[in-house]
């Protein structure tokens, strides 16, 4: 997030925005031993649209703070706000969201956030994504299965190897192209998205919404400029590192 | 008016388990909530990353000063320089601490412009677009800069270059990348991060990251 769009300033977005509350712990999954999944009640919900986030505050005895933004995972439908936490080497927020969180606690949370890489399910968009950038993805997903406008959303993905994506089996239920550089796959070495593997999904897109790493971000986008995809009609969101 | 008794700052209960791995010995550079990223920039836009041509860059200050001006990278260049040495703090979370811009400050700027007694903000405007409001007595008085040097080297193109604005003692949305245009009003009006919840001014020392903090 907090980043700079390409956008006429004329051009008015507005997205649901939530105040600091409290949410309830209600589930903790580890999919993996490097991420987890919460699912919160939150108190005083604001809905939010798919490909916004949430900041989740720590807060120590001695009134020390540290948050975090997390993109959110679920639709708007869903009674539980999902996070999808990659947990990062050494990181405060992330290690304490991993090991730490037990169904039943209170966490400080703001939500949601974010007007610009949002997507309301009204019309075709594409997605492409790397890693943890599946994330708001995935809500999105969702969102338009909720719909019933499956067709709506094309989403092409990028990760080393499949355990590294959140929600593999959900990317590839849904028909998501699927791009491990690590990892040979039936009919695909191992390597990175290619334009001709993203084609495909521009045909109908009005909006293509891009997540990931920086370095990812940026080679998708550029990817994405060489087909013919006009430079404001990208939605970037690049993720930096964050503990 | 939000919930339980957990609506003001030194009230709030502790999360449960929780102590902080890294401020026993905290940075005092680093305001609240902020971590050090270290020699890393994480380059945090939303967009396309714009190519454009130093020579065909140019700079103008417009809206309520009495000699509207502009400068193209060469005259720019001609201005006497001017350098920040300090660090600069994401909403994110992550600061820079100890690095340096050169450039020119936006005193100079606007000292050629002569802004109009009733000028109190700025709308800072990207060549992409982008905007950012700022009350103007926050890029006064050396606290602002239009920069094409981070570090001695040239401005990389992901972090803004040729040429971006920095208003260090702010979060660094308002350091409008691409910068084109600084426009003087006698009224605030929101930018693009602030229409979409975040905060009119941004101090990191007082964590002023979304409306209403």
């Amino acid at each position: 997030m907090a980043v700079q769009p390409n956008i006429p300033p004329s051009v008015g977005i507005s997205a649901p925005t939530g105040i600091w509350t409290t949410a309830k712990v209600v589930e903790v999954r580890h999919p993996t031993p490097d991420s987890v999944i919460l699912r919160l009640d939150v108190q005083n919900r604001v809905d939010h649209l798919p490909g916004q986030h949430y900041v989740v505050r720590l807060r120590a005895d001695d009134g020390y703070v540290a948050q975090r933004s997390y993109s959110v995972a679920s639709p708007p439908s869903d009674p539980l706000v999902e996070l999808w936490i990659e947990r990062i080497y050494e990181g405060e927020v992330s290690g304490y969201l991993a090991e730490v969180v037990e169904p039943g606690d209170d966490l400080e949370v703001r939500g949601p956030i974010g007007g610009w890489f949002v997507w309301d399910g009204a019309t075709p968009a594409a997605g492409v994504a790397g890693g943890s950038g599946v994330v708001p993805l995935i809500a999105m997903l969702r969102h338009a299965k909720v719909l019933g406008r499956p067709e709506l959303l094309k989403l092409a993905v990028s990760g080393r190897q499949l355990a590294d994506l959140p929600y593999p089996e959900e990317l590839a239920a849904a028909g998501a192209f699927i791009a491990l550089s690590r990892t040979d796959q039936p009919g695909r070495a191992a390597g990175r998205l290619t334009a001709a593997e993203l084609r495909p999904l521009l045909g109908d897109a009005d909006t293509t919404y891009v997540c990931g790493s920086a370095g990812f971000a940026e080679f998708a986008s550029s990817l994405l400029v060489e087909l013919g995809c006009p430079a404001d009609g990208i939605r970037v969101e690049r993720f930096g590192p964050s503990g | 008016m939000i919930n339980t008794a957990r609506t003001r700052k030194g009230e709030l209960m502790a999360t449960r388990g929780f102590f902080g791995r890294t401020h026993k010995e905290r940075d005092p550079r680093l305001p609240p909530g902020q971590y050090d990223v270290g020699s890393d920039w994480p380059v945090l836009t939303a967009e396309v990353t714009p190519r454009i041509v130093p020579e065909r860059w140019s700079i103008a200050i417009d809206g309520l000063v009495e000699n509207p001006v502009s400068w193209s990278w060469d005259e720019a260049h001609q201005l006497p320089p001017s350098k920040y040495e300090g660090d600069i703090h994401c909403v994110t979370t992550w600061s820079k601490l100890g690095t340096s811009f050169g450039g020119v400050s936006v005193d100079t700027l606007l000292d050629a412009a002569v802004p109009k007694p009733t000028a109190s903000f700025i709308m800072a405007t990207s060549s992409t677009g982008y905007t950012t409001n700022l009350p103007l007595a926050d890029v006064t008085g050396g606290k602002a800069w239009v920069v094409w040097t981070h570090e001695g080297q040239p401005l990389p193109r992901e972090h803004g270059g040729p040429v971006r604005m920095i208003v260090p003692h702010l979060y660094f949305w308002k350091s409008a990348k691409w910068i084109s245009k600084i426009t003087l009003m006698d009224h605030d009006e929101q930018g693009f991060w602030e229409r979409n919840g975040y905060h009119d001014r941004g101090d990191p020392w007082t964590e002023q990251r979304y409306q209403g903090d």
